[in-house]
């Protein structure tokens, strides 16, 4: 069970990166399968960003291995969707949603001009449906709401039509009832693609997660979604305040049957 | 005053800043969106010392102000990929390097500069017919270039990041749009001069933007500004007989001000209807 037998997605061996001299991510093993929703969690500087931009070629390794669905980054990249943090956006720019979200699908598009076609518009239609911001297609991303403007970054990814979806700190800028729904729609996504969800917040983490790995310059996993003690000992520099909020355990066993069993 | 359009000098005027102000709502509206405008002014005043280096080698000034802009433009682009915080401290420094050599340049040249004055604050009552084809030429091209690259700037001004994952190739990209801002500036320091490239190139674009919804929007509203502004600036220099470009200036920042609390009120006037 748990998925064993499906096909890796992405595979991350002996990978070492350094920047100015530190040790950025140290020895990181991490293999991630078809349809896993996969959490990476760590302190804020751990290196959990560091790592997705690694996943995703926008940062070379010094060394190990990094191979996406059976080819490097560059190679596959067109498989990945991104999501980056909200901060690193300007929502001042004069853009639509629509057109935000249509722009996912110029990585696809060859040629010296990249016009859109029915096909990317289409593509596009399908993410904000999914995402549930149809209703706001034709307005500026200035004046959406933050919970708004961060599905539309998540549905610019999925109009790309991803076979994995990278999210980075998706639920910083979203207040507690927008993050269960925003989980949900996660939890149907998962259906057809691959989740991987870099967060710092254990607290938010969805019980639809099935796997989790602690990042903190070294990666620290059991291959299943619990969160143990020599984990966050290992990860986090002072566990004790985290775990005196009682989250790690709730987070999981409360939901074990239903991961292992009650999903597929 | 309609007596003026009889003098070629005036009518020429008027076209020079037409075509000026296309290519700089083309290229402002990126400039103004991606905050480059320090950038721009970097590689305006570069471009003086090109002025500079023109008297020294007995050239043109401008095509001296052209190579030195375009050179900085690319040597921008390239320290931009390699070390990206530390532009702003590399702006400043071109800036004042560029403004040091074309004095020095001046200065050991023998004998005077006579066209000095008018390419620090510009002359557009001077611009010869010949300049006039050259700089159609100019805006043609840019705008050429802007329409099939299109898409590819828009989601590079957006979002660099994304656009490298999506195999864009955001560094050629902007490597094409600072050598447009080089080429846009040279052409606008005929009309309002080094010292004033960054207001023609950024205000009537961020005067746009405050109303603006998309790009497409911000790149018509910022060259029909631009029309505006120098044509107004024109007519007044005339009517006055005060320098040309400081007075299109001196209009696009009153605009620009004068807007500023209007953009609230149009924006809550839209979500009400």
């Amino acid at each position: 069970m748990g998925g064993v037998s499906m096909k890796p997605v992405i595979e991350v061996e002996h990978l070492n990166l350094s920047q100015n001299g530190n040790f950025v991510l140290e020895d990181i093993n991490l293999t991630i399968r078809e349809h896993e929703f996969h959490a990476i969690i760590g302190p804020n500087g751990g290196g959990k960003t560091t790592l997705l931009k690694v996943i995703l070629g926008l940062i070379r390794p010094d060394s190990g291995m990094v191979r996406v669905m059976d080819g490097t980054p560059d190679e596959m990249r067109s498989h990945l969707g991104y999501v980056p943090q909200f901060r690193t956006f300007d929502f001042q720019f004069p853009i639509s949603v629509q057109d935000m979200v249509v722009s996912g699908r110029l990585g696809r598009l060859k040629g010296p001009f990249r016009r859109f076609t029915h096909e990317d518009t289409d593509a596009a239609d399908e993410a904000m449906e999914t995402m549930q911001i149809t209703h706001l297609k034709n307005r500026p991303i200035h004046d959406i709401s933050g919970g708004e403007r961060q599905r539309a970054i998540i549905a610019r990814a999925l109009a790309g039509k991803p076979s994995v979806l990278l999210l980075d700190e998706p639920t910083v800028y979203v207040d507690g009832p927008t993050a269960v729904r925003f989980y949900d729609i996660l939890s149907q996504l998962r259906e057809s693609i691959t989740i991987v969800l870099v967060t710092h917040d254990i607290s938010a983490l969805s019980p639809d997660v099935t796997h989790i790995s602690c990042v903190n310059r070294r990666l620290f996993t059991h291959g299943d979604n619990q969160i143990t003690d020599d984990m966050l000992a290992g990860a986090y520099p002072c566990p004790v305040e985290l775990i005196a909020h009682g989250v790690p355990h709730r987070v999981i066993t409360e939901h074990d049957n239903r991961v292992f069993g009650g999903r597929k | 005053m309609i007596e003026a359009l009889g003098f070629e000098f005036f009518r020429n005027a008027l076209i020079a800043g037409f075509l000026a102000s296309i290519a700089c709502g083309v290229i402002g509206s990126f400039v103004v969106v991606k905050r480059m405008a320090s950038l721009a002014g970097g590689i305006s005043h570069a471009a003086f010392g090109g002025i500079g280096l023109g008297y020294f080698l007995g050239i043109d000034p401008l095509a001296g102000a052209a190579a030195v802009a375009l050179g900085t433009s690319g040597a921008t682009a390239w320290i931009r990929m390699k070390a990206d915080q530390h532009l702003d401290t590399l702006v400043g420094a071109v800036w004042a390097t560029g403004m040091a050599a074309g004095i020095l340049f001046i200065y050991i040249t023998p004998g005077f500069a006579p066209d000095l004055f008018s390419y620090l604050f510009g002359n557009i009552l001077l611009v010869p017919r010949g300049t006039l084809w050259l700089m159609a030429l100019l805006t043609a091209g840019i705008c050429t270039i802007v329409a099939i690259l299109y898409p590819r700037l828009v989601a590079v001004t957006f979002d660099e990041e994304y656009a490298a994952v999506m195999d864009l190739h955001p560094n050629r990209i902007m490597v094409i749009l600072l050598l447009l801002t080089g080429l846009t500036v040279v052409m606008l320091i005929q009309i309002v001069g080094i010292i004033l490239v960054i207001a023609l190139l950024t205000l009537p674009a961020a005067t746009a933007r405050l109303f603006s919804r998309s790009m497409k929007e911000l790149i018509v509203g910022a060259s029909l500004l631009g029309i505006v502004f120098t044509t107004a600036g024109i007519w007044l220099s005339y009517a006055f007989d005060i320098p040309s470009g400081a007075t299109i200036v001196i209009v696009s920042a009153c605009v620009y001000f004068g807007a500023l609390p209007l953009q609230r009120r149009i924006q809550e006037h839209r979500q009400t209807s």
